[in-house]
């Protein structure tokens, strides 16, 4: 799922800072599950929000909702009445919920809580790490489930690099070696062998964000 | 100008910090005048957000009263409610509202003494820190 994490609270103080009338909205889906964006989120940045400008003498109303999946213009839209009453948004969903907002309301601003991060795991309570960057040709059949783009500092399609040491990477020594990782696996799997097959070089102009932003179209859905 | 007379939300375990606010009340000790005591069945139930909102809405300082560690009944409760005092302090640390403001003292069923000493400190440090600057 999509991570994030919220935004220093001075940069949020100072998007704030013209206004006296907001509506905070944060989002049902992902960015619950990663307690950067849920309802509880919601309700504490606004409570952090209101205390913050009465330290400094002003006052800020602060409408609070959390639609299912602020990405859907169908969630989004339910926010229409909502946002008529107030002079600005600020969105704890990710970047896309965001979007879909200043997408549907052109009149109102629209500013970001929080940072959204990467696409990964739970590895474990409070604890998430970056699994899929979304290239868009997933090869993780080849690589027993792990995905070297993501999780290989240099995205290496063919590793390990050198700089393996000792199952950690050389870039960022806490991390685990993303080929080290494959390796193991593929051992546990009985699969050595695709260690030796070449995995070709990507087009990465055509499958990735690199040729612009993409776009998946499906006819039978439209209406 | 009346003295200010701090207002404290203290947050009790049914397991130990309510019966240990009995216990302070059965023996007449002396406690600080604004106090309001909410009681919980856990203080693994007190959320981030009822720390903060106590401030917001009044308090000028808030204890939490919960059991000592390893003595949950519930097991983690107390240290839940340990890990979202300092989420709540690191919210107050980026609003510029003093950390010191919320605390915790863990304690026994028969802590009526202790309970009324944190409460008595407490009310005296709020004292010195002066009104909650952040209250609606």
């Amino acid at each position: 799922m999509i991570k994030a994490e919220q935004k220093p609270m001075d940069e949020i103080l100072r998007y704030l800072s013209p206004y006296d009338r907001i509506l905070l909205s944060g989002c049902g889906a992902c960015v619950t599950v990663c307690h950067a964006g849920g309802e509880k989120e919601v309700e504490l940045l606004a409570s952090a929000l209101k205390m913050a400008f009465r330290k400094s003498g002003k006052s800020l109303e602060v409408l609070e909702a959390t639609p299912a999946r602020q990405c859907e213009p169908e969630f989004a839209s339910e926010l229409s009445e909502t946002i008529e009453k107030v002079e600005a948004v600020i969105s704890i969903a990710c970047g896309v919920g965001v979007q879909t907002l200043a997408r549907h309301f052109p009149k109102t601003p629209v500013f970001p809580g929080v940072n959204t991060t990467f696409l990964g795991e739970t590895v474990t309570h409070g604890v998430w790490e970056e699994r899929c960057q979304a290239c868009g040709n997933c090869i993780l059949e080849r690589t027993g489930g792990i995905c070297p783009v993501a999780r290989c500092a240099k995205q290496l399609f063919n590793g390990p690099c050198g700089g393996s040491s000792k199952g950690k990477c050389e870039i960022k020594r806490e991390a685990d070696c993303a080929w080290q990782l494959i390796y193991d696996r593929l051992k546990g799997l009985g699969q050595l062998y695709r260690m030796e097959e070449i995995i070709p070089a990507r087009r990465w102009g055509v499958e990735s964000r690199d040729s612009g932003p993409r776009r998946i179209v499906r006819e039978d859905l439209k209406v | 100008m009346p003295a200010f007379d701090p207002k404290i939300v203290a947050f009790c375990c049914d397991q130990s910090g309510y019966p240990a606010a009995d216990m302070a009340g059965s023996l007449e000790l002396k406690l600080p005048r604004n106090v309001e005591i909410v009681r919980v069945p856990c203080a693994g139930r007190i959320e981030t957000l009822y720390l903060l909102k106590a401030l917001e809405r009044g308090a000028d300082g808030v204890l939490i009263f919960a059991c000592y560690e390893q003595n949950c009944q519930f097991l983690r409760g107390n240290l839940r409610a340990k890990g979202r005092l300092s989420y709540a302090h690191r919210i107050l640390e980026k609003i510029g509202i003093e950390k010191e403001r919320i605390e915790i003292c863990h304690l026994a069923t028969n802590c009526g003494h202790k309970m009324a000493e944190a409460l008595q400190r407490k009310s005296e440090q709020l004292k010195k820190l002066g009104p909650n600057p952040a209250k609606i």
